[in-house]
């Protein structure tokens, strides 16, 4: 086997040299901070020829989308990049996506949404748009950002699947920052990710019609084979990652990472980048005698309800930490983990709004999560949430 | 359509001439031919297509499978030669 190449770069550099690796037939994709680098490093690539790529420039983020889709649909490998506005300015094009059972692979450079208008991380964005029927993966590192990338594509384009994929990397804190990354063996690359057979596309030898229209008497029906799918696709994204460490030499787990978690009993459910700072708490806690852990969880869509609860059910609190918010309920993937155990005993689950607009989530934050947590055993959840590190000193009083 | 469906709502090709439309109408124009003027305004401006010139200019022809009874044809006629009729079920 020959010596993998391992290089400091970007996290933005990172996804790009992935995908490069990927070979995909069609780029779209419009700038916007902080997803800008990892669409300009392909572009660079694709004009100094080291990429045989179409890569079309667009007007918005409503046309970027809508070019990946038909370039799916005459059933080339396509691919984009965006963040929070542009997410959103895509809404629509990313639910016909999925309903047309298109494998887009999106990259989500996570960032806050407006207003106020805010460019730093959180991952409003991503949760906000969990329903649409993605797949949904969060990236901890730059290394899972660049491993991903052909995980992502092995999986959308299985024909059991047939889904669109977006994986998560935190904006600024790894689409900008530089560590060290293991660069795939494009021969290896190109062994675990064949190039994409279609089932269906475009094609006048062979016309079909895409994007019909469905009546009441067939609508129903589509939409429980589009759900059937996304729930189905849990084994093929399972067997994607197994044949992913095979080949690579890599130790992930599908789904989530449970973090010195087996004994513990107070736990952290966390996604993304901050799961690296709460593994340093659960570390400095553990030093002190406590029991104490992490779950990261890595898929949020299809959720994985009996795997949540095979990794959560031992501890008495689960204290689910993240960058998002329901507005007028709670932390989104709080209520998630608190439906896996509807129906069955478990821990409290406590849900914490952290980290918005860019906030730092430092060691000592995480760590009062854990001794707050531990207060709730034995007790029932409250029903609001509680936000971590709130500057109530700014605050004005109710008027 | 097939017996069973297909994942993405995939269909045979020309889906929207299967598809008849014509249904959803609530009321439906009736021309008077005797009034129209042969200037085919209404067949440029029906969103459906569903209007048609009849040969030796003998006026025009609504196709009802797929006029949804919108009335544009009937506003825009210069000649008043249309007429929207309720739909009675």
């Amino acid at each position: 086997m020959k010596m993998p190449r391992k290089t400091v770069m970007e996290g933005s550099m990172a996804v790009a040299e992935a995908v490069k690796l990927c070979r995909p037939q069609v780029i779209s994709a419009y700038p916007i901070t902080p997803q800008t680098h990892i669409v300009e490093d392909l572009s660079q690539m694709v004009a100094d020829g080291e990429l045989k790529s179409e890569f079309v420039n667009v007007e918005s983020e409503f046309a970027a989308a809508s070019v990946v889709l038909g370039a799916s649909a005459t059933g080339a490998r396509a691919y984009t990049a965006t963040t929070s506005q542009g997410l959103f300015l895509m809404y629509e094009v990313l639910w016909n996506m999925a309903g047309s059972r298109y494998p887009i692979n999106l990259t989500c450079a996570n960032r806050a949404v407006s207003a106020p208008i805010n460019i730093w991380n959180d991952q409003q964005d991503s949760v906000s748009i969990r329903d649409a029927g993605w797949i949904q993966l969060y990236c901890e590192d730059a290394q899972e950002t660049h491993d991903f990338q052909p995980i992502a594509f092995k999986v959308a384009e299985n024909p059991k699947v047939r889904l669109p994929i977006m994986t998560m990397m935190d904006g600024y804190v790894l689409t900008h920052t530089y560590e060290p990354v293991e660069i795939m063996d494009q021969e290896l690359v190109d062994s675990y990710l064949p190039p994409y057979k279609p089932v269906v596309r475009l094609d006048t030898a062979h016309p079909v019609t895409l994007g019909a229209f469905a009546q009441p008497n067939t609508y129903h029906e589509i939409r429980y084979m589009l759900n059937r799918a996304l729930m189905g696709s849990k084994s093929v994204i399972a067997s994607a990652f197994k044949e992913f460490n095979e080949t690579f030499g890599r130790d992930y787990s599908p789904f989530m990472e449970e973090y010195r978690a087996e004994d513990a009993d107070v736990l952290v459910l966390s996604l993304g980048s901050v799961c690296g700072t709460i593994k340093d708490a659960v570390d400095e806690l553990r030093n002190e005698g406590q029991k104490v852990g992490l779950v990261k969880l890595t898929m949020h869509r299809p959720l994985p309800k009996a795997e949540l609860r095979k990794a959560l059910d031992r501890a008495s609190v689960v204290a689910v930490v993240e960058k998002d918010i329901s507005l007028g309920q709670e932390g989104i993937v709080a209520t998630d983990v608190k439906s896996a155990f509807a129906g069955h005993d478990g821990p409290a689950v406590l849900s914490y709004v952290a980290g918005l607009g860019g906030r730092d989530v430092p060691v000592r934050d995480v760590r009062r999560v854990f001794s707050e947590a531990a207060a709730w055993k034995g007790k029932k959840a409250p029903d609001d949430p509680f936000w971590l590190a709130l500057n109530t000193g700014i605050i004005p009083e109710v008027r | 359509m097939a017996d069973k469906l297909n994942d993405g709502a995939v269909t045979e090709p020309s889906s929207t001439v299967i598809t008849k439309t014509g249904a959803w109408r609530s009321q439906r124009p009736v021309v008077d031919n005797e009034k129209c003027i042969k200037c085919y305004i209404c067949i440029d401006l029906c969103p459906e297509g569903a209007i048609s010139a009849l040969p030796e200019k003998k006026g025009v022809q609504v196709d009802y499978d797929y006029c949804k009874g919108c009335g544009i044809c009937a506003s825009e006629c210069p000649q008043k030669a249309y007429k929207m009729v309720p739909e009675e079920k």
